[in-house]
Formats: structure tokens, C-alpha cells, sequence
């Protein structure tokens, strides 16, 4: 009782000091916070991806496509539940700014395999049955303010031309890791207008997805289905999901490693604030950790009243840090959100922060105890007066 | 009865750069218990680092010094923090006092180091406050009070745990004639009355008087012309 006294009062010594550090530390944690978030969102994808499901795609690259008829040896595989494909589409809505992704799939399989996009029975029964139908997140539908029954053109970029799409249905994510902002429509609509212009494209697939029984077997049916298309015409290289959206990540691996190292060295720095703070403090009280001392108290309350003293100064600052995070995570969300479909400030980032707020008054507070245990009481009372 | 305090063949020096400035040379003492002592001398020769020996702030060199038959000599950092604790009490020249506590608060510090309950504790320090005449600034932070007012308080947080012998560095070094007197007043009533052990240092004459024995200190040794004051 009588210790949170002191350390608060002596926390608010030097109110402009102490302000001053708050504010730097504040910044630092919500700082940190944001990058945290901004990792977090970019292995989104990875995240929400399913054990259970494979990507099978062209061994060269995501460019090349894989004959349709692959759908049917893959499904003989054992370990094979479900089989599913798409194509990335590519298509523009009126303007390039209104990037989203988009893509065709096999329509049933794909809502089979995957059950985190919620759809009412009804919307999924009106998009199976309309060919130009298509299904859009519920965070996309908002971004257009697009209701059900409403016509959609998108300008085709990999595939030439203005294409119609009605909305069937709007899809919501089973949890805040979903993407609510795709937009998919029948494979089997992109096929046939393909055909019709004798298209080179027409009964390719840009990428199987593929369903399997048990999580433990991932491997052994990916490197199954590889096997099947060795020596084939187009050889595949089969991962699961998580892999998958991985191999995307790669290519921005050092990027994410920067900001790995930027968030750490953000919280360096407050360290450095901190420990200036508190060895300022020290030095004004060296006379007064002696009276104590002369009076019989022990190092360890010596240390206790420092170290107290740091981690109120660092948890006030944190805690307030913390609580921004917050609303500008959100407002920052709000401006990324078409780069980034999920941008939630995850536990994660959260419990960081918080344990880099200890961190720092404890680092912070571990030269000046060390010198205030070190002095002697002789020497520190001489320095009064 | 043997003395309260013995200090035997103890000297002390001090490491200036590469060198050993010697502060005291075999100094021998004997304190009897109930004493008043003076410690006078001129500035830089010993007295503080003297009195800080006797109150086990700091280390002898060599020698040994026994209080209330204990050698604190050969106690432990810890033991003697105990120690002190409960066998002195201190006062200093500029108060000591803990600015962000107040008065209070700051005679009730040694009483948080014993077992005692916040009642009890409260008890202690409205008698202490009430012996220095100071309880009704109770509340008052030490930035609020006066010198003497402050030096009260510290006598008061001196005395509170009961200790048997007081030190005191120039008590009166940063005061006024008036406040200087009072101060000696309450010393000499703390002695005579609830026959504490008192060992001040002081270079000042007026005040060296109030001790029944003033004893010099110069260059690192003891007098041993020594006065005895009539009382
Ligand atoms: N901690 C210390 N380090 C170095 N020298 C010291 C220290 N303490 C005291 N001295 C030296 O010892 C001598 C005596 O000091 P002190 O006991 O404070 O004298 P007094 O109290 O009689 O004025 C002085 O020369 C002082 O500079
Ligand atoms: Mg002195």
C-alpha cells in the first residue's frame, strides 16, 4: 500500500518529464501495436487457410494453366474427398482503383470446400442455378453498395470484353479472418464464352483445389498427385493452402522482415527514453534512496520502489498506447482495406504490447537499481545538501 | 555498566585518485549509556565519518566498535540494516526528510519496517509528533514546513521507533539562532528525560555547550583534553 504510494508520487515528481516519457511510450506501444497488426494481416490468408485443403498448380509458375481433364486423376487419388478449380479472372470494375480479387470456380465444390463462407440456402440454391450468377463478400457488397438481383459488368483484363454478372448471394466470413471481399462466379460461364471464341484458354484451369480426408495426409496425397503428372505435358506442384498462400508471402518476405525489425527497434528506442528517464531520476534521488537505507530499509525495497516507479510509467503509457491501437488500427483498416481484406488488431499484437510495455520498465530500471544498491550510504548522503 | 559505546584502535581512510587520505588514527572511545556528547573539530577532520562508524553507516578499516555489546563490526550489510533500524535513531543537518511524504508519512517510514499494525503505527507517530510540538502539521508536506519545523520532524521520526541512542550531524548547521535553540531544547529534554544516548557533531560552540561532554576531534585524532560541561 504504502509502496504504490511512494512510487506513484514519486512517478509524479517531474510532471512534464513524466508526461513527456508517457507520451513517448505511448507512441512507441501504438507504433508497434499498428505493425504488429500490419504483419498479422498480411499472413491473413495464411491464417484462415484449412489443413484439410491442397493447391495443385502448374509446376512453372501460377501463369501457366493445367488441362481440365486433371480434375478426374486427381479425384482417383486416395486420401481425395473433394475436387475444386478456378481461374483467376482479373476482371476491372469501372475503374482500375476498384481493385478486388476476382476469379471463376467450379461453383458446388467450391462452396463444399469451403464451408467458411456462410451463404443462406436460399442465395446458394439462386447461384447455382443462374450461369452469370456470382457471389461477393458482404464487405465487398458494401464497398458497391450491390443488393441482390443487382447486374455487374466487369472489364476483363485477361479476358477481353465487358461480362455481365448478377448477384446471387452474399457471403459472410464464419470469423473476423475471412475475407469478406471476394467476388466469384461460375467457371463454367468463363468456359463457355471461351470456347465460343475458340480461345486457347478454354478447358484449362488456373489451379485445382483439392479437398482431402485427413489433415495428417497432406503430403503424401500432394506428392501423389505430383506423381501422377510427372512426365505429363504440364507437371504440377502441389501444396497445401497454408504453403500456398505462403509462396505469395515469400516474394514480400524481406519487406515483412523489415517491419519485423522496425517495430523491435521502435521499442529499443523507448527502452533508451525510458532508461534516460529513470537514470535522471536516479541521480536526483541518490540522497534519498541513502536516507532510506540509513533508516534500515533493504536493498530490495530500494529496488522495488524503482522498478515500481518505471513499470507505472511504462503501463500508464503502454495502456494508453494500447487503447489507441484500437480506433486507428481501424481507421488505418479502413484505408487498406483493398489491400488488405482483414485488418483486426489480433490478441497477438495486444499481448505483445503488453509484454514489451514489462520489458521496457524493466530493462528500464535495472542500471539506476543496480546504482542505487551500489552506493554507499556514507557517499550517498553526502551528496545532500 | 559497561560503556554503550566502545570504539577500539579504529581508523579509517579514504581513497582520493591513487591515493589513501587517512580520515581517522586509531581513534579509542568510551560512551557511557545516558551520555550527551559533543564531537567538535574543524571542518574535514573526521567527525561526520566518526559519527557514520558509530551509527554503522559505513565500514572501519581496522579496529572494532561495540554497541550496546555488539560488535557491528562484523555484521553482515543486511544485520546491520536491521540493526540500525532498531538501535538509532538519526538526524541530519538539511532534515532528510522524504519530499513527497508528508510529515506523517515520513515518521511513520521506520515503523513500516516492524511488525507493528496500522493503528499501533498511527499511535507511535501522533506521540512523536506530539514531542516535538509539531502534530497539528501532520499533513504537511516537508516543502510546506520551515528548517525548524522540518528538523522537528526528523527528530520525531528519529525517536519514533524508540532507539536508544540519537545521532546527529550539525542539527543546527542550517538554522537560525531561535530554531537552533529549539532544537537543542527538545535534544537536551530527549536526553535528560528519556535518557537517550545522544552523540551530536557540531562546529558550533552554542551548541557544543549543551552536551555534558564536548570531545575534539583534529586531523584524524581524538583530543584528549575534554570538557565537561556543568550542568
Ligand atoms: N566518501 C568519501 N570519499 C572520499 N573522501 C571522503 C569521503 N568521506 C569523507 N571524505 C574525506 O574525509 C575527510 C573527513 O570528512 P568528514 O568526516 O566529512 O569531515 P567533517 O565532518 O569533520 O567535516 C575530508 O577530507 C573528506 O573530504
Ligand atoms: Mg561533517
Amino acid at each position: 500500500m504504502f509502496i504504490l504510494k511512494i512510487l506513484i508520487r514519486n512517478a509524479f515528481r517531474h510532471k512534464l518529464r513524466t508526461s513527456l516519457t508517457i507520451l513517448g511510450i505511448t507512441v512507441a506501444i501504438l507504433a508497434f501495436g499498428l505493425l504488429r497488426t500490419f504483419i498479422n494481416a498480411w499472413y491473413g490468408g495464411v491464417e484462415a487457410s484449412s489443413a484439410t485443403r491442397l493447391v495443385t498448380r502448374s509446376s512453372i509458375s501460377l501463369i501457366f494453366h493445367l488441362p481440365l481433364s486433371y480434375k478426374d486423376k486427381i479425384r482417383q487419388i486416395d486420401g481425395v474427398k473433394t475436387v475444386s478449380w478456378g481461374n483467376w479472372f482479373g476482371g476491372v470494375y469501372i475503374d482500375e482503383k476498384n481493385f478486388f480479387a476476382n476469379f471463376a470456380v467450379d461453383a458446388k465444390t467450391y462452396l463444399e470446400l469451403y464451408p467458411e463462407y456462410i451463404l443462406s440456402p436460399e442465395e446458394e440454391k439462386d447461384f447455382l442455378r443462374d450461369r452469370k450468377g456470382f457471389v461477393a463478400g458482404q464487405k465487398l457488397a458494401r464497398r458497391f453498395g450491390w443488393k441482390i438481383g443487382d447486374l455487374v459488368t466487369l472489364r476483363g483484363t485477361i479476358y477481353p470484353g465487358n461480362w455481365d454478372f448478377v448477384l446471387r448471394g452474399i457471403y459472410q466470413g464464419r470469423d473476423e479472418t475471412i475475407d469478406e471481399t471476394q467476388f466469384f462466379f461460375h467457371w463454367d460461364y468463363l468456359n463457355e464464352m471461351l470456347k465460343k471464341r475458340n480461345s486457347t484458354f478454354a478447358d484449362t484451369v488456373g489451379w485445382y483445389m483439392v479437398g482431402i480426408t485427413r489433415p495428417e495426409r497432406a503430403i503424401e496425397v500432394a506428392l501423389a498427385i505430383d506423381k501422377t503428372f510427372k512426365n505429363s505435358l504440364a507437371e504440377t506442384l502441389t501444396e497445401t493452402e497454408k504453403a500456398f498462400q505462403l509462396s505469395f508471402i515469400a516474394m514480400s518476405e524481406t519487406i515483412l522482415m523489415a517491419i519485423e525489425i522496425v517495430s523491435f527497434v521502435v521499442i529499443l528506442i523507448i527502452i533508451a527514453v525510458v532508461a534516460n528517464t529513470m537514470s535522471m531520476t536516479y541521480r536526483e534521488r541518490i540522497g534519498e534512496y541513502a536516507i532510506f537505507k540509513t533508516l534500515g530499509y533493504r536493498n530490495w525495497r530500494i529496488a522495488g520502489m524503482i522498478f515500481g516507479e518505471s513499470l507505472v510509467i511504462t503501463i500508464i503509457g503502454s495502456l494508453i498506447g494500447i487503447l489507441l491501437t484500437f480506433p486507428v488500427a481501424k481507421i488505418v483498416g479502413k484505408m487498406l482495406s483493398n489491400y488488405f481484406p482483414v485488418f483486426n488488431v489480433a490478441d497477438e499484437a495486444i499481448s505483445m504490447s503488453f509484454a514489451a510495455s514489462i520489458v521496457i520498465g524493466f530493462l528500464a530500471a535495472i542500471v539506476p537499481t543496480y546504482r542505487a544498491i551500489q552506493i554507499r550510504i556514507a557517499d550517498g548522503l553526502r551528496r545532500i545538501g | 555498566m559497561p560503556p554503550i559505546v566502545e570504539i577500539i584502535n579504529v581508523s579509517k581512510s579514504y581513497r582520493r585518485g591513487n591515493q589513501m587520505i587517512p580520515v581517522l588514527i586509531d581513534i579509542n572511545l568510551d560512551i557511557e549509556e545516558g551520555e550527551f556528547l559533543a564531537l567538535m573539530g574543524p571542518s574535514g577532520s573526521g567527525k561526520s565519518t566518526l559519527l557514520n562508524l558509530i551509527a554503522a553507516l559505513d565500514h572501519v578499516d581496522s579496529g572494532t566498535i561495540r554497541v550496546g555489546g555488539v560488535d557491528i563490526t562484523a555484521l553482515s550489510e543486511n544485520e546491520l540494516a536491521q540493526w540500525r533500524a532498531v538501535n538509532v535513531g538519526f538526524i541530519f543537518q538539511f532534515y532528510n526528510l522524504i519530499p513527497v511524504l508528508t510529515a506523517f508519512e515520513n515518521v511513520e517510514l521506520p515503523l513500516l519496517l516492524t511488525g507493528l499494525s496500522r493503528k499501533e503505527r498511527e499511535e507511535h507517530v501522533a506521540m512523536a509528533l506530539r514531542i516535538v510540538n509539531l502534530e497539528e502539521r501532520m499533513d504537511h508536506y516537508p516543502a510546506q514546513l520551515s528548517g525548524g519545523e522540518q528538523q522537528r520532524v526528523a527528530i520525531a521520526r528519529a525517536i519514533v521507533t524508540d532507539p536508544a541512542i540519537l545521532v546527529a550531524d550539525e542539527p543546527t548547521g542550517d538554522l537560525d539562532r531561535i530554531a537552533a535553540r529549539e532544537i537543542l531544547d527538545l535534544m537536551d529534554r530527549l536526553n535528560r528525560e528519556s535518557h537517550k544516548t545522544i552523540i551530536m557533531v557540531t562546529h558550533d560552540p552554542k551548541a557544543a555547550e549543551r552536551a555534558r561532554i564536548i570531545r575534539h576531534l583534529d586531523k584524524g585524532f581524538l583530543n584528549n583534553v575534554y570538557s565537561q560541561n556543568p550542568h
